[in-house]
């Protein structure tokens, strides 16, 4: 990384020392290409978004990013604040969560949803309450270190619940709250995890604009408060320009634009690539509409 | 090269049964994703099936000429056991037919016993023997002393798959119900919205597969001459494997599967002891489940994140 | 089905019903006319030929007809007016059922401390030897298993079909450790638990990625794999045969026979062989509370949350930095290190262990008493093994039939028959087991019962 800092020109804010370095990747199953060739910076507290049209390889970044996939080619380093790295490429799922520190939402929610919201966000710090309890070893025994700890758990997942707005709805199952306030649990346990990096597949897909609004205050306050670099694949144009600090454009796997949310905004080949936008819109709003009518009747 | 010749013979002929038993599994989990139970107890029922009427066909009614006879016990053991599981599938799995999938294998597996032990009841716990059907077949190598012999019975189970094995292609990749199978396969939800009746698809999926299992257990009849409430679930678990192993939810696969276990079995017994052949099929089954999940001819699955 | 759909809508439709019914009687006679009607026997020469039961026939064909009438006429209508006020109602107990809960398990918990003392003052020793061992001690090792079981199947959420195989080996490795080395229980009891955990480690490693139906077919595999080498390699396991002589259990060196330091002079009693029924009863008391224990404080834990977690969603848990391999196999070690405990209990009952104790049929029945007790519950597990075992237990009770249906009758025949039909039975009236609601581990305000249609069945 380095040396791409001494040859190119003047560097973008984002690609100097970026949290998450994405350099060559390239995505095929069998055949097809879903990831072409694609090099990007996620700067460091930044909010950075991923759009494109439908199909243009946002997810599968994402799950090459998090682990799910293992990219056929290509980097993907990730650095702490601390400057301790790691390349994402060759680790396992969930030690990219547990070791590089990423965490992520998911596009159709994934959430325990026989489970309380407290016990979603418990389960989120599992990796620090294992080794309080001794490998369970000493949580059997009933020893004080590990009732320390799992109160130390329940603090951390009570702040979350504050900043969600979900303190009222901390004992109910999971699968039982609206819609909106799924995804806001989705976000708080991510962030239980303590990330460095959070990434976000589509947040604000079926919320309304008082919804959107909030969610935009919450990851901005995210951002300042946690030190949380954020990256987040969006649709929603409200949200993408009003918080991005930087925004990148696929199509078909490809990257067409790289800059500042304005300078795409106004980039022909985005636009050409996003002449369909008002009809994807509404399909998202459509697949989502028992959600968003439960979530507005409750 | 005798003893290989043999045990080629016997193979094919016992992978033709288990082929038969296994598209029935096959058929059932492409369609609704479930592990039909009791098939091999429905296999072991239409092979009782076909004991009585044989028996009722001979002794009641005197009949001498044992091909006719064959052939009407045949044709019934299919209709009843079409009627079996058709009955089965009604009254155990289409009210569990939903989101919880642990219900309906339960359910299969409650009906695996209560058919087992229903039989058992029924018509008692002994072997039950029937009198040699026809005897002799021909030599196809005799050197060393061993004769290599395709006996009468070996050739008509093989002619009787073949016919039914093309007879059932056709139906599948020819007729309107083989397309809405097909297409309650890849996705029911879509089916429905056609006009597909999804249940009576499912239904006639679960008659089929009833259908093969008839002939099986009457040819299993014919050419062991003994059968036993017990002997559902061994050869059950076989054919389970060999839709396994050629890919569950393909058809081709199952019969190939089929034929594969028949060889090993037989060639396992021949060449090394009869002892563990059984364990032979399971550590097969494992083997494959473990290693090559979709099998010969299946497509592997991604979850999709 | 058509015609419960227009009942439960417009009130009984007669006509309907009546066709459905006959329908019903011709299938049934279809069915139930060949194989029970013309029953092969052997005669004489050895010749099988056909026996007539008509009557049989008939009867059988006569229950179903007015049977199928007049659940479509009676019974469904009744069941949907129910079910509709259910639905209207809102899902959480009221605060009777909940004290109830409450107090169910430490009361059921002292009768089960008290049921021998309770069984000898009504029957005296010798008569409460039946009681206390074939229903007792049989019950208590199912219940043990089911609980075993129930970390693997109701917590993580795996579908293991081959359960039977660690009660096997925990039986095996104590029947031969003991044999040729003499060993006592109290030191077997563990080291055939952890030989078991062992075992589980290593089936486990192979197949855990495994999802679903896949898992629940390789469990099975390995299940009975185990059972044909146990049956085959006479050399190690003495075939069919089987290990007896094993030696019986003592409390702390005293035996429980007629010599002059066992148990029944010691403390100056008249001899009976129901003493040592008795501390067998309370022994695997203990062993099945010991589960019970570890259970509940486990779920409390992050470990049994990741297991439920598991269940709940596997992709979810590894986005959290979840090992679920590790999750998946701390599971499996544990549920096999009780049927371990549970196989060494049972070969020291037993005094024999032989290959056909281990059946895929006892795995069925292991797995249908976890599903039937739902939501991993542990009260709905004990409750499904009292129902299905002391249900089936108590057929044999039933000699008062022969008198009605003859000598030859015999209850004992139809005691798996009965039990297949109940195992569909519960599952088509409660598809998620006797427990509808599951009880989180944990909670800021306020304990609220979760609905079971929120909690998932895991996928192994």
């Amino acid at each position: 990384m380095n040396d791409l800092l001494q040859t190119a020109p003047a560097t973008l804010p984002w690609e100097n020392n970026p949290v998450l370095a994405v350099e060559h990747v390239f995505m095929r199953f069998g055949g097809l290409i879903a990831v072409n060739d694609l090099s990007f910076s996620v700067g460091r507290r930044d909010i950075t978004a991923l759009i494109g049209p439908n199909g243009a390889g946002k997810t599968t970044v994402f799950n090459c990013i998090t682990g799910f996939y293992k990219p056929t080619q290509g980097m993907l380093r990730l650095q702490h604040a601390s400057g301790a790295t790691f390349l994402l490429e060759r680790m396992a799922d969930f030690r990219i969560s547990a070791k590089a520190r990423v965490a992520r939402t998911f596009q159709n929610i994934r959430l325990f949803s026989g489970m309380t919201v407290l016990e979603n966000l418990l389960v989120a710090q599992h990796n620090p309450l294992m080794l309080a309890s001794g490998m369970t070893i000493l949580g059997v025994l009933g020893l004080p270190g590990y009732r320390r700890a799992e109160h130390q758990a329940i603090e951390r997942a009570k702040y979350w619940l504050e900043r969600t707005g979900l303190t009222p709805r901390a004992d109910d199952p999971a699968g039982d709250l609206p819609y909106g306030a799924q995804r806001r649990l989705e976000i708080a346990r991510a962030m239980c995890t303590g990330p460095e990096l959070l990434c976000l597949d589509e947040p604000a897909a079926g919320l309304n604009p008082r919804e959107s609004a909030e969610l935009n205050a919450l990851l901005l306050g995210i951002r300042e408060t946690e030190k949380t670099s954020i990256l987040l694949i969006e649709h929603d144009m409200s949200v993408v320009m009003e918080i991005s600090d930087h925004v990148i454009v696929l199509e078909y796997g490809t990257k067409i634009a790289d800059g500042t949310p304005s300078e795409v905004r106004n980039d022909p080949r985005v636009i050409a690539a996003y002449l369909g936008v008002d009809d994807e819109e509404v399909e998202i709003v459509e697949e989502n509409l028992d959600q968003i009518i439960e979530g507005a009747a409750t | 090269m005798e003893v290989f010749l043999q045990q080629l013979i016997n193979g094919i002929t016992l992978g033709s049964i288990y082929g038969l038993i296994a598209i029935g599994y096959t058929m059932v989990f492409g369609i609704i994703g479930m592990v039909n139970f009791s098939h091999g107890d429905v296999f072991m029922t239409s092979a009782f099936f076909a004991l009585i009427f044989l028996l009722v066909l001979t002794t009641v009614f005197g009949m001498s000429s044992m091909i006719l006879a064959l052939i009407i016990v045949l044709v019934i053991a299919m209709v009843l056991t079409s009627l079996l599981s058709w009955a089965i599938e009604r009254i155990a799995y289409r009210p569990l037919r939903g989101s919880f999938r642990l219900a309906p294998l339960i359910s299969a597996i409650g009906m695996s016993i209560v058919l087992s032990n229903f039989v058992q009841v029924a018509q008692g716990p002994r072997n039950k023997p029937i009198p040699p059907i026809f005897s002799g077949g021909f030599e196809v190598m005799n050197s060393n002393n061993f004769a290599v012999t395709l006996s009468y019975k070996q050739m008509m189970i093989w002619i009787v798959t073949a016919v039914l094995l093309v007879a059932f292609w056709y139906i599948v990749q020819k007729t309107p119900l083989g397309r809405a199978q097909r297409a309650c396969e890849q996705d029911r939800k879509m089916a429905a919205l056609l006009g597909i009746n999804v249940d009576r698809t499912i239904s006639l999926t679960f008659v089929m597969g009833a259908a093969l299992a008839a002939v099986a257990g009457t040819l299993y009849l014919s050419y062991y001459g003994v059968v036993n409430f017990s002997d559902g679930f061994v050869p059950g678990v076989k054919a389970f494997t060999a839709a396994v192993l050629g890919g569950i939810g393909s058809l081709p696969g199952a019969v190939i599967g089929g034929l594969l276990i028949g060889l090993i079995e037989t060639f396992w017994s021949g060449y090394f002891s009869i002892d563990y052949k059984d364990v032979a099929a399971f550590s097969i089954l494992a083997i494959v489940l473990i290693f090559m999940p979709q099998g010969l001819l299946g497509r592997p699955e991604v979850e999709k994140v | 089905m058509a015609a419960e759909d227009t009942a439960s809508k417009h009130g009984p439709d007669i006509a309907a019903a009546v066709k459905d019914a006959l329908l019903s009687g011709v299938v049934a006679l279809a069915l139930f006319g060949p194989l029970v009607g013309l029953r092969t026997e052997q005669n004489m020469r050895n010749e099988l030929v056909i026996q007539g039961r008509w009557g049989l026939v008939a009867a059988i064909v006569a229950v179903i007809v007015i049977g199928r009438f007049l659940i479509l006429t009676l019974v469904a209508p009744a069941l949907a007016q129910h079910r509709n006020r259910a639905a209207a109602r809102p899902e959480h107990p009221s605060a009777l059922r909940q004290a109830l809960g409450k107090w169910f398990a430490p009361a059921s918990i002292a009768f089960l401390f008290l049921y021998p003392v309770l069984i000898v003052s009504l029957l005296g020793f010798q008569g409460s030897l039946k009681w206390v061992d074939n229903f007792g001690i049989q019950i208590l090792i199912y219940v043990m298993l089911g609980w075993g079981l129930n970390i693997v199947v109701g917590l993580a959420g795996l579908l293991d079909l081959g359960y039977v195989a660690f009660y096997a080996v925990g039986a095996y490795s104590y029947a031969l450790l003991s044999s040729h080395f003499g060993l006592s229980f109290w030191i077997l009891l563990p080291m055939a638990g952890i030989f078991a955990a062992l075992w589980g480690i290593m089936l486990g490693f192979p197949v855990l990625r495994l999802r679903g139906d896949y898992l629940a077919i390789v469990t099975l595999a390995f299940g009975e794999i185990i059972r044909l080498v146990l049956i085959n390699w006479r050399e190690l396991t003495n075939g069919s045969a089987g290990i007896s002589s094993i030696p019986k259990v003592t409390l702390f060196g005293i035996r429980f026979d007629a010599s002059p330091d066992g148990f029944a002079k010691m403390f100056e009693l008249p001899l009976s062989s129901a003493y040592y029924k008795i501390f067998l009863y309370y022994l695997i008391l203990l062993l099945a509370l010991l589960t019970a224990f570890v259970t509940i404080r486990l779920r409390k834990l992050p470990v049994g949350r990741a297991w439920e977690a598991l269940r709940e969603d596997e992709i979810a848990c590894r986005s959290l930095g979840i090992n679920t391999t590790n999750t998946k196999l701390t599971a499996f070690a544990l549920g096999a290190l009780f049927a371990g405990f549970a196989g060494s209990f049972f070969a020291a009952r037993q005094g024999f262990v032989s290959p056909e104790s281990f059946t895929f049929m006892e795995s069925a029945i292991i797995v249908a008493i976890v599903v039937l007790g739902g939501m991993g519950s542990m009260v709905g597990v004990a409750l499904a093994a009292v129902a299905m075992i002391g249900g089936t237990e108590l057929l044999r009770e039933l000699a008062f039939l022969k008198a009605i249906f003859g000598d030859n009758f015999n209850p004992d025949q139809f005691r798996m028959l009965i039990f297949g039909l109940a195992m569909v039975g519960i599952m088509i009236w409660k598809p998620r087991g006797f427990v509808s609601s599951r009880e989180p581990t944990i909670f800021l305000a306020e304990k609220k019962a979760i609905s079971g249609s929120l909690v998932k069945e895991g996928h192994g």
